[in-house]
């Protein structure tokens, strides 16, 4: 599997979630698991996707999943999983 | 399964502590580049170099974006040249020509510095190796990214004091041929004792001959990610002290070694080490000063100074050991003036002089670093001062350097900017006592007993 971690921070607003979720769909990313919380009134969004079978370039992936953030105001990232497995699991 | 928090923490590292993987730096040996004619050799040189660093910085950027982590450098070290240079240059200008070429190579390629433009001395010098020292001064005025380093002396040789003479010359003439950028060439040229083969950090950086063909070593940083890790835990002891240090130190080590493995593994090329260094930009809150001072230290230069460093080093390297399969380079905390927000405001402040920065080399990675010194400073004094970090390093079994930079026309209460990552720093006044009757004498000091440490 080709695990990556999607991030969402920024002001809370309407149809963050439809709007990246919808482009995941769009692009055959499967996903796994989402988490949110606030932060200091901050949205803060985790999601784990698969990326398995995405017919585009990883980090083409990465730039457009940014300039959706761009869109609504927030900021998104997509990372592969393995930086932060590496860096919190021994 | 990784948690929310975990990520935000990362991410905060990244985003607002200024983690960063330092530099991927692309070892490559140029022994079989050998050739009795410059223009072969020459030849031979840039077609090794492109050949096998093509995709370099291209990998580097990719890496960065699918793991959101920024590769500052992207940079590369050679055989250093006095030896692959030896058959076919007669004159210093035959060794300029290969400068120039690789300097050529390193625009093409888009990496910032390419390191090796080095001779190790440390116990006598061949008359090749004396060629391209003496071509070091024009090699540096003449090419942008090109690093330069001379390796005078090691634990096992003594200390070529021959040799440290002619680089207290070297340096000075070096200063004159770029005083039209304040001496910037003098910031891309190192003096080290007890050099290590495989370093990725510039100016010291040189493909080693024991290594590989070619090799991927990596430098991780993160002063700024340690220093709000301490803020965390103000006027706890130090046992706690000591564990943030190093449970810190082991998460920036990790992702270093994630980044150099697929570095590794996209271009085919197998390896080498992490160099876990804190290594300061002088950007705000990415300083080894502040560490010192969220420490307990007012000042860097401040009584407690050297312990406190000893400390930071000694845990960094703890935490790092562990979170990679290979260590290696210079490994610890660096110390230079101009690179650091930190140490600059401490020089400007009174509380920093190059005597106390010498005792802190005694306990930290390296020496002397970018430290701006009048341009009047004789060549006799340069060669002291190198002769001091020189006996440490050898007599404590360490790799010490100096990068000294005499800005010609100026003096203590002046200014330099370098630019960039070099940063900027004030000029700092240097013992005006003599030692020539010291640095004239011809020969080499003796490599030290190891028994009777006392």
């Amino acid at each position: 599997m080709n695990k990556a971690i999607i991030t969402v921070v920024g002001k809370d607003t309407v149809g963050i979630i439809a709007k990246v979720c919808s482009y995941l769909a769009e692009n055959h990313i499967n996903i796994l698991d989402i988490s949110q919380t606030i932060v200091q009134a901050y949205f803060n969004m985790m999601m784990i996707v698969d990326m398995t079978n995405i017919e585009k370039p990883f980090e083409q992936v990465v730039g457009e999943l940014v300039e959706i953030g761009h869109e609504i105001g927030v900021q998104v990232k997509c990372q592969r999983e393995e930086i932060f497995d590496k860096m919190h699991r021994i | 399964m990784i948690n929310i928090s975990e990520v935000l923490e990362t991410n905060k590292m990244i985003e607002k502590e200024n983690l960063d993987v330092r530099t991927i730096t692309m070892g490559i040996s140029l022994l079989d580049c050998i050739d009795s004619d410059v223009k072969v050799l020459c030849s031979n040189i840039y077609r090794k170099i492109i050949s096998l660093a093509e995709d370099l910085v291209k990998t580097g950027d990719d890496i960065a974006k699918e793991y959101g982590i920024p590769i500052v450098n992207k940079r590369i070290s050679v055989t250093p040249i006095a030896l692959v240079g030896g058959t076919a240059c007669r004159t210093s200008d035959d060794y300029v020509q290969i400068a120039l070429t690789l300097d050529k190579a390193a625009e093409k390629l888009g990496v910032n510095f390419i390191g090796g433009y080095s001779a190790i001395v440390s116990k006598g010098m061949t008359h090749s190796d004396e060629l391209l020292i003496r071509s070091i001064p024009q090699a540096l005025a003449c090419t942008e990214h090109i690093c330069s380093s001379v390796n005078v002396g090691s634990t096992k040789t003594g200390i070529n004091m021959d040799a440290v003479r002619l680089m207290g010359e070297i340096i000075k003439e070096t200063a004159e041929l770029t005083k039209e950028k304040d001496s910037l060439g003098c910031a891309k040229l190192v003096v080290l004792c007890n050099a290590p083969d495989d370093n990725p950090f510039m100016a010291g950086a040189f493909h080693g001959v024991s290594e590989n063909d070619a090799v991927i070593n990596v430098g991780v940083s993160g002063p700024g990610v340690v220093k709000y890790a301490l803020e965390q835990i103000r006027g706890e002891s130090f046992e706690v002290l000591c564990e943030t240090i190093k449970r810190t130190a082991f998460k920036i080590t990790r992702v270093g070694q994630l980044v150099a493995q697929e570095a590794s593994r996209r271009l085919g090329v197998p390896f080498g080490i992490i160099d876990l260094s804190l290594a300061p930009t002088p950007a705000v809150g990415d300083s080894v000063a502040e560490i010192l001072q969220e420490i307990g230290v007012e000042y860097p230069g401040a009584p407690g100074t050297t312990a406190a460093l000893a400390l930071l080093n000694d845990q960094v390297k703890k935490g790092g050991i562990m979170a990679s399969s290979y260590v290696g380079g210079l490994s610890g905390a660096f110390i230079p003036v101009s690179e650091d927000q930190g140490m600059i405001d401490a020089v400007e402040a009174g509380a920093l002089t190059i005597e106390k920065l010498e005792a802190m080399t005694c306990v930290c990675s390296v020496g002397l670093d970018m430290i701006a010194i009048p341009g009047s400073t004789s060549s006799s004094t340069i060669a002291g001062i190198i002769a001091d970090e020189s006996a440490i390093g050898m007599i404590n079994q360490k790799t010490t350097a100096v990068r000294i930079i005499p800005v010609i026309g100026k003096d203590v209460g002046d200014n330099v900017e370098f630019g960039g990552l070099l940063g900027h720093a004030p000029i700092m006044p240097v013992n005006g006592f003599g030692c020539e009757n010291f640095v004239n004498r011809k020969g080499r000091i003796p490599a030290p007993i190891h028994s009777f440490k006392n």
